[in-house]
């Protein structure tokens, strides 16, 4: 907010009167949108709203059904990714785009490789990858494969690649989704780095204080229209969520249930790392109990997803025991172990959560097969009705059951893969970073929906790299840090001592 | 094996007139009627009742083979052996029909067909699930492991003729084995039983994938494995049960072109897996596993024969024909990845 007095406020690229329809659905009615220079402008919006669109336009990705892009006043036509980036405009998308088989360094160079007498120069290439890792302060091998990496560090692979590029515009749909705070403290370094060499950015993120700390505009989105626009001067966090969603939002306090008896026992439970070497879950105790609601906090990397994955028997441990309603679930398999009554809602859910390939409504009854098969077939009605009820339950923004799941935005996605699980009706939901990419609208839904089945006898248990979250449902917080749960606190705790248990410091 | 990221780029719109939208979608139906009617124009022969009967047995063997075909490919694997396993349980079939030496007794057992064809069926469903397991619990790649099939397979079926072809099927009344024949030559109400057993399979097929646990499960597995097993999905079992069913289906193949021969040699079935892969992709099936249909699959297989057997009876030469398949092929491939691209679906 300071550079704008200085140098006079100029637009290097500006969307005029952008329309975009998917068939029947209009994503985009009409938005004027501009881009300053050596500035950052925020887009706000909730999921569906058609911030992912609009960006999509302005990197290449789609072509609007009307209206023109003006870059730095004259008008262009921006056919493809290539050509936005000849133009100086890079994007990092909300959904990784990396090649899973292909290593850090060859992805962020694909498609730009660095060509020397001999064909690629990969030693240079290499070189400036570490640089670029550097800058991150990241501690990622150039030569590691994307698939082996964490999610958050994928995210850094994703924005390295953007930031290789050096251009002019650089766009962000939603880069911290996966990252702890301390990596977004790294991240608003760089962006700051990045304004002062007059490099323009859009920045997308559901994290509205976090996103705030660094803007200069802010643009609402809603429904596709441009509901509201101000400088940063002109606001605080109240005008941003009035503009997004009409009314305040909090994300709720801990239901006043009474507990029931012990639903999920984890005892000295033991899961190596993937990598081989080392503990990714140290001997850690865990008690949940009928109605309770668990957050656990933790830093990327503290052994949250190891921990939920093998307790609903993703990965299996090398030592200890899971117990639900006191029977041991050791020798279950994972189907039969959300029969059971304990599911687990994964992190990643383009990887994870869905199956691209199949509609809305079937990846909504995928864990319910069972529930609407009458002897040997399947029973269209019932099916529909468990679907209805999950659109319904979770508010899906969708076409309607028969849409393509790719179709949705992405907090949308989100939401299918909550109740995709929630209606299996479990007694235990382990929840790996529910709120990744959903609005704040939408968080408040999913934590109240999470909330009134806690209510009525479900544990809950979710984990979160966003403090906020941690103060809201839970009745305790955790804190996770090297495979162990270094910390325990009730509602009445402050962020200030969870971010401290967990070992990092606080984001300005 | 799952596609852990996604493409940007696949979100076109499909803003098309709905015409061409329904010729993209009906694109094997459309290719099947045009075939028929340029050949019906170019020989007079094509279009007779007699001629379709004896194009649809030949279609009944591919379309066999390409409904296990479709299964596997639903599911992200693929299955070289079926050609192999067609020739080898055609073999077998041969073999129990000819009488069982046993060689301690000294008798000769003649089996009923009924138990020869169970015994066939059998073994063609052993093939698969050694395949299945091999790919399913020893992480061999299914192309690897099919291709190890397809030679064993081949081998032991040229080992137990030592090359020859076993010649005559049709049994004898005084051993009670006659019947063989009856798959092969056989028509109910006109049409040959072959082609019955092709419909009948298809249907049993459709039925599996659009109303079973079991098809939702393969659909699911198939789009993206991860995400099946994680919402409870048996995916393990569900891929050894799909090339099960491959081999079954080949072995079906097996027994109706042996019976419409009334002889099995060990070569039978060479390179049938590549006109069964061809018929499940010219139907619209995706080779990445997840999307795909029976109704398709057998337009695929339809048009494949069609046009081969047209392309014969017009008399165009053999070196043509392969290359006129050849270039139907890359078309149809061409034309799946336009739908699939363009659907919003983002790979
Ligand atoms: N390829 C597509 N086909 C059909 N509809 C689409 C497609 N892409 C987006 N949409 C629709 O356009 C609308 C806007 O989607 P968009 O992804 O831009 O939302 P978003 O604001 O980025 O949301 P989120 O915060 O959840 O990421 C949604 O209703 C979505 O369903
Ligand atoms: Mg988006």
């Amino acid at each position: 907010m300071s550079t704008s007095d200085i140098t006079v406020d100029q637009v290097v690229l500006s969307a005029r009167n952008i329309a975009k329809s998917f068939g029947a659905v209009q994503a985009l009615k009409g938005v004027n949108f501009d881009i300053h220079r050596g500035q950052v402008t925020t887009l706000f919006g909730e999921n569906g709203a058609g911030k992912s669109t609009l960006m999509k336009i302005l990197s290449g990705v789609q072509l609007p059904s009307s209206g023109e892009l003006l870059l730095n006043g004259v008008p262009v036509h921006i056919g493809s990714t290539v050509e936005a980036r000849e133009l100086g405009i890079s994007i990092i998308h909300q959904e990784l785009s990396l090649a899973p088989n292909m290593t850090v360094r060859d992805n962020v160079f694909m498609g730009r490789e660095i060509m020397g007498p001999m064909g690629v120069n990969f030693a240079e290439e290499e070189r400036q990858c570490r640089a670029l890792m550097q800058e991150l302060e990241e501690d990622i091998d150039p030569l590691a494969l994307v698939e082996d990496l964490r999610l958050g560090q994928q995210q850094i692979v994703e924005i390295a690649r953007a930031l290789s590029v050096n251009s002019n515009i650089l766009i962000m749909d939603e880069p911290t989704s996966a990252l702890s705070a301390a990596e977004v403290e790294v991240l608003f370094k760089v962006i700051h780095d990045l304004k002062a060499k007059g490099v323009s950015i859009v920045y997308i993120s559901h994290h509205l204080e976090e996103a705030l700390t660094i803007s200069d505009h802010a643009v609402v989105l809603r429904d596709g229209q441009m509901t509201a626009y101000a400088p940063r001067a002109d606001i605080d966090l109240d005008w941003i969520v009035r503009n997004m969603v009409g009314e305040n939002f909090d994300l709720g306090t801990p239901p006043q249930t009474r507990f029931g008896p012990p639903a999920l026992v984890i005892s000295n439970l033991s899961v190596p790392m993937a990598s081989g070497t080392g503990l990714a879950v140290d001997q850690l105790d865990l008690t949940v109990h009928k109605g309770e609601i668990v957050c656990i906090y933790g830093l990327m990397g503290a052994g949250r997803t190891e921990l939920m994955e093998c307790a609903a028997g993703r990965i299996s441990p090398s030592a200890g025991d899971v117990r639900l309603n006191d029977r041991s679930v050791a020798q279950m398999s994972i189907a039969q172990r959300i029969d059971a009554g304990l599911v687990l809602v994964p992190e990643d859910r383009q990887r994870d959560g869905l199956v691209q390939t199949m509609t809305v409504g079937r990846n909504l009854s995928l864990a319910s097969i069972r529930r609407f098969t009458r002897g040997l077939f399947t029973h269209l009605g019932a099916e529909r009705q468990i679907i209805d009820a999950s659109i319904k339950e979770v508010t899906v923004k969708t076409d309607g059951p028969g849409a393509p799941i790719g179709s949705l935005s992405g907090g949308n996605q989100q939401k299918v893969v909550i109740g995709k699980m929630l209606v299996t009706h479990p007694d235990v939901i382990l929840l790996d970073e529910p709120s990744r990419g959903i609005d704040i609208g939408a968080k408040a839904e999913v934590f109240r929906i999470l909330a009134q089945h806690a209510a009525q006898g479900m544990a809950v248990v979710y984990s979160t790299s966003e403090v906020g979250e941690c103060l809201s449902i839970a009745h305790r917080i955790l804190v996770m840090r090297r495979g162990k749960i270094v910390a325990q606190f009730t509602h009445d705790t402050t962020k200030e001592a969870i971010m401290a248990a967990s070992g990092e410091s606080l984001v300005a | 094996m799952t596609d852990t990221t996604t493409s940007h780029s696949g979100a076109k719109p499909q803003r098309s007139f709905n015409i061409a939208q329904m010729l993209l979608e009906g694109r094997a139906f459309f290719a099947l009627i045009a075939i028929i009617l340029v050949f019906s124009y170019l020989s007079p022969n094509y279009a007779t009742v007699s001629n379709f009967l004896i194009m649809s047995n030949h279609v009944a063997i591919f379309g066999l083979l390409a409904i296990g075909m479709l299964l596997v490919i639903l599911n992200g694997g693929i299955d070289l052996s079926v050609g192999s396993v067609l020739g080898l349980t055609g073999v077998f079939s041969g073999y129990l029909m000819q009488g069982v030496q046993l060689e301690g007794a000294g008798v000769i057992l003649y089996p009923p067909v009924w138990v020869v064809i169970v015994l066939t069926l059998a073994l063609g469903a052993f093939v698969g699930f050694c395949n299945g397991v091999l790919i399913a619990w020893f992480k061999v790649p299914a192309f690897v492991a099919t291709l190890g099939s397809l030679y064993v397979a081949r081998g032991v079926a040229l080992l137990m003729t030592n090359g020859l072809t076993y010649n005559n099927l049709s049994g004898d009344a005084l051993l009670g084995n006659t019947g063989f024949d009856w798959l092969g030559f056989n028509r109910i109400a006109g049409v040959p039983v072959g082609v019955i057993v092709l419909v009948i399979v298809a249907l049993l097929a459709a039925i599996l994938l659009m109303r079973t646990a079991f098809g939702r499960w393969l659909y699911a597995s198939g789009g993206n494995e991860r995400a099946a097993e994680l919402s409870g999905v048996p995916v393990k079992r569900v891929q050894i049960t799909v090339y099960m069913l491959s081999g079954l289906c080949a072995a079906i193949a097996g027994l109706v072109l042996s019976s419409q021969l009334t002889s099995a040699g060990p070569t039978a079935g060479t390179t049938y897996e590549l006109t069964a892969i061809a018929a499940v992709v010219v139907g619209g099936a995706s080779m990445m596993g997840g999307r795909g249909t029976v109704q398709g699959t057998l337009l695929g297989a339809f048009v494949i024969g069609f046009l081969s057997d047209g392309l014969v009876i017009v008399g165009v030469s053999s070196y043509w024909q392969t290359v006129f398949t050849g270039a139907v092929i890359v078309l149809a491939v061409m034309l799946n990845s336009i739908q699939y691209g363009g659907k919003g679906a983002r790979r």
